[in-house]
């Protein structure tokens, strides 16, 4: 019955491969640009050069708008920065501490261990300062989206001129790789927007492209621990099986 | 020889009769005849099972290690306290890690005590000095050293045991004014966490 | 007898009064299994390894989760990035789950193959499909405890399915949830759930297991072992070619686990749930889409409904629609024909249940879900009476030794 296996390995295979384009069916006219990810296939890494300049642009573009509320300060570590470093960033940020002996709130300088600020103090304050569009937390975002990284590469590459039978209301932008085309988030990167002190390329592609980098890392920061950790496992399952295999044939020699 | 399919008294274990057992061995394929264990003692099977072994081991570490703290839990292992405006005499409890830390503004008095005994006479020797920075600061966990409870003597009229300190009422370990163990069955001294001086009236503990 | 069996003496006094190493010995070296079994036996067994993965992870992922609507996707993601090795054993738990149910699947049709619910095995059969439907209420209840956005709207439409029951269905949907909307009630009374059923369904195993080895393993054949030359012993023979499945198995887990983590989920469970908010296009997770299918096919809400459970139900008097004297489908062409259709109309249906519910893929679902059940309904009674089987073989061992060379 070896047919039934096959069978049922290309059914599995089909189901998933039919059903996910379903899940990812969206409205209007979607182009997704592929970008060239140091952490993709089963030797992936993060490429903390990237990362860098990617928080640099989530700092300086990004977090106007959009919080990262599970990446705490002592995180970026994992982007290169030492201990005085990540003390040093955090410092540029207030938090609210509280409440003191007086039972006041009070702001005090940020410290390793406190969760980079959201911009807004609530979702309710977010919607009304965005025409009553909420921006996303960008904590998870790679992975919340189907194709994650493309997409958001996409997204931020995605704003264009509207075809001309197209009608773009007020407050709202095309952009081509949206669901639909019409996204209430302006034209966040042009160009130039950031100074990168590594002296990488700031052309819309470049800036994109780090930040991009730096979202994959936010939303999956265990990557390169999993993919390590799965070609070893991979290598030792896969001795393991033909092992067994051999095993089988020597137990049952004697039956046949 | 008997079709075995059926209704077996052997199911359970409990009755195995001597002849059911005979049976075994005279199946084809069963073909080492003495004893009824025809396991295959080749390396490659034993490998295998081995093999098997040691991956079930490896498994096993993420599952133990989850229980150990947590990266958010070790990051939070700092506090700051102001402590300038704890009057002499006084002592306030601050939360470091989930617990309490005492943090007594002692007298000169209470120093002089701290100091008048050969610390060698001690269950756990150490000066008086050694576990201050500032002596009229004492910076102690406020965790009994015998079983984990937190012993008495913070506020001003409870019980400070027989030498002034602190009076754990879980077990009845006294200690003295700068947290050593004097009676009671506590091995240890209450344990001075680690911490500096930012400013002058101001502390990081941890 | 069972005095001399062991020369380990612990062993052997421990035996005298509690003769648990007699039982695993008479189970490893007495119980009698067809010689003939090929590598789609090997599922039951994985089955039970999954089993085994989901209590074990899941038992350790409750130690770092915690059950309230404000907290549970907050911890979930703490899990992710900060317990110790947090990321993998969730990891290893989502897949197992979808794995657990492949390797069901499997399972099942490797029964309806060889006809491994027939007589003498109607309740081994049966207590399967109970088991078959905790693992659905598990996996369901599972899928809400991260409380994402497919959590959330999961729950509230899956629970909605009792509100189609007459006159007492808004008071179930309200018991169900605790409240009037899926909320911090609902999801505590699910993660205990969720803790529980695994295990409901260890024990029913157990009875599985008990029901088959009153007489013992089916075979690729379907017909009874005539004698002790058709059988061999489960150990060393079936434990390594268990161990077989084992290593692929695991293998393929591993590839799933630490390359293709999120394949098998859906993006939208890493938004927090928004009870304000409904995702563009909700859907299960892929072991409930054919089931999903059969409720969108019908325009009736109850209808739909009842049809969808009536499409497991009937897997339940499946020994007694099928009459046909001969178990496996290798002496049976015709009905041979008709499994491998209801197989592409199963995937069909699990295909279909991820598309939207429109123009053509409704006809579809309707037409799948007609055959489904004119497979097991018409079908089947018909094939009983009017089949020409080809002849069986005298014994298990007769075409084994025929074909030796085939099946090595």
């Amino acid at each position: 019955m070896r047919k039934f296996l096959i069978a049922s390995a290309a059914a599995i295979a089909a189901m998933i491969g039919l059903a996910s384009p379903a899940m990812a069916a969206g409205g209007g006219d979607v182009k997704l640009q592929t970008g060239e990810w140091s952490f993709t296939g089963p030797f992936g890494y993060f490429d903390k050069a990237a990362l860098q300049r990617g928080f640099q642009v989530y700092r300086e573009v990004c977090a106007g708008c959009h919080g990262l509320d599970y990446i705490a300060f002592r995180n970026l570590a994992d982007l290169g920065y030492n201990e005085a470093e990540i003390k040093a960033i955090a410092a540029e940020y207030e938090v609210m501490d509280g409440p003191d002996d007086e039972g006041e709130m009070f702001m005090r300088p940020a410290r390793p261990a406190d969760i980079i600020p959201n911009p807004y103090r609530n979702d309710n304050e977010a919607r009304a300062s965005n025409n009553g569009a909420m921006p996303p937390d960008l904590s998870l975002i790679a992975k919340a989206r189907a194709n994650g990284p493309d997409y958001l590469y996409s997204l931020l590459l995605g704003y264009v001129d509207a075809p001309a039978d197209k009608d773009v209301p007020d407050g709202m932008h095309y952009n081509n790789a949206y669901s639909g085309n019409l996204i209430a988030m302006p034209q966040p990167i042009y160009g130039d927007d950031v100074e990168y002190a590594d002296g990488a390329p700031t052309t819309p592609e470049g800036l994109s492209a780090d930040v991009t980098n730096f979202l994959m890392w936010a939303a999956e920061p265990k990557l390169e621990a999993r993919k390590r950790i799965g070609v070893a496992a991979v290598f030792f399952l896969s001795i393991f099986l033909v092992m067994s295999y051999f095993a089988k044939r020597r137990v049952w020699a004697d039956l046949h | 020889m008997v079709v075995r399919f059926g209704p077996r008294a052997g199911m359970c274990g409990a009755v195995l009769k001597e002849g059911k057992m005979a049976n075994t061995n005279s199946k084809p394929g069963a073909s080492d005849a003495d004893g009824h264990e025809p396991d295959r003692r080749d390396f490659i099977v034993v490998a295998t099972y081995a093999m098997g072994a040691v991956g079930a081991g490896a498994v096993a570490w993420p599952l133990i290690d989850q229980m150990n703290p947590a990266a958010d839990t070790l990051a939070l292992a700092s506090t700051e306290v102001d402590v300038s405006k704890i009057a002499e005499g006084q002592a306030i409890t601050v939360t470091w890690r989930g617990k309490p830390v005492f943090i007594r503004h002692r007298t000169a008095d209470e120093i002089a005590r701290a100091n008048a005994i050969d610390s060698a006479e001690l269950r756990d020797p150490e000066e008086d000095e050694t576990r201050v920075q500032k002596p009229e600061l004492l910076v102690v966990l406020g965790v009994c050293t015998h079983l984990g409870c937190v012993p008495l003597g913070q506020k001003t009229g409870e019980v400070k045991g027989e030498y002034d300190g602190w009076f754990c009422p879980c077990h009845g370990s006294h200690y003295d004014t700068s947290g050593r163990i004097r009676k009671g069955p506590a091995p240890t001294n209450l344990e001075v966490p680690p911490y500096s001086f930012l400013s002058d009236g101001l502390i990081r503990i941890g | 007898m069972s005095a001399e069996k062991f020369s380990n003496p612990v062993v052997r006094w421990i035996d005298h009064r509690l003769p648990v190493f007699s039982m695993l010995d008479h189970e490893k070296y007495d119980y009698p299994v067809p010689k003939n079994l090929n590598y789609m036996w090997n599922f039951g067994v994985l089955a039970g390894l999954a089993l085994v993965i989901m209590i074990v992870t899941g038992i350790v992922l409750a130690m770092n989760y915690t059950a309230h609507v404000d907290h549970a996707f907050g911890s979930v993601e703490r899990i992710m990035r900060d317990v110790n090795h947090g990321w993998l054993i969730r990891y290893i738990h989502m897949n197992t789950a979808s794995f657990f149910f492949i390797v069901v699947y499997i399972h099942m049709f490797r029964g309806l193959y060889y006809g491994s619910y027939k007589a003498p095995r109607e309740l081994l059969w049966m207590l399967g499909v109970v088991i078959f439907l905790l693992m659905m209420a598990t996996a369901f209840m599972g899928y809400v405890l991260p409380w994402g956005q497919m959590s959330f709207w999961g729950a509230t439409v899956i629970t909605n399915l009792f509100s189609a029951i007459p006159f007492v269905g808004e008071s179930i949907v309200v018991f169900l949830w605790g409240g009037f909307s899926v909320d911090n009630p609902t999801l505590n009374r699910f993660f205990s759930l969720h803790y529980l059923m695994p295990f409901l369904i260890a024990g029913v195993v157990v009875l599985h297991i008990v029901a088959l080895h009153r007489f013992g393993s089916n075979n690729p054949i379907g017909i009874d072992a005539k004698g002790p030359q058709d059988t061999i012993s489960f150990h060393p023979y079936y434990t390594i070619k268990d161990m077989v499945g084992i290593a692929m198995f695991l293998l393929l887990l591993a590839v799933a686990v630490f390359f293709f983590p999120n394949a098998m989920g859906h993006p939208d469970n890493y938004i927090p749930a928004n009870p304000m908010q409904t995702p563009a296009h909700i859907v299960p997770e892929w072991y409930f889409l054919p089931f999903y299918a059969i409720l969108r096919a019908v325009p009736d809400k109850l209808g739909g409904v009842l049809l969808m459970f009536s499409a497991i139900f009937v897997l339940f008097v499946l020994p007694w629609l099928d009459r046909s004297p001969v178990r496996s489908a290798r002496f049976r062409p015709v009905f041979r024909i008709f499994f491998w259709l209801l197989f592409i109309d199963c995937i069909l249906l699990g295909y279909l249940g991820g598309m939207p519910a429109e123009g053509i893929y409704v006809l579809l679902s309707r037409l799948a879900t007609a055959w489904y059940f004119l497979h097991f309904l018409v079908i089947l009674p018909m094939l009983s009476v009017f089949e020409t089987t080809k002849p069986l073989p005298k014994s298990i061992s007769e075409p084994v030794l025929a074909t030796a060379r085939g099946v090595a």
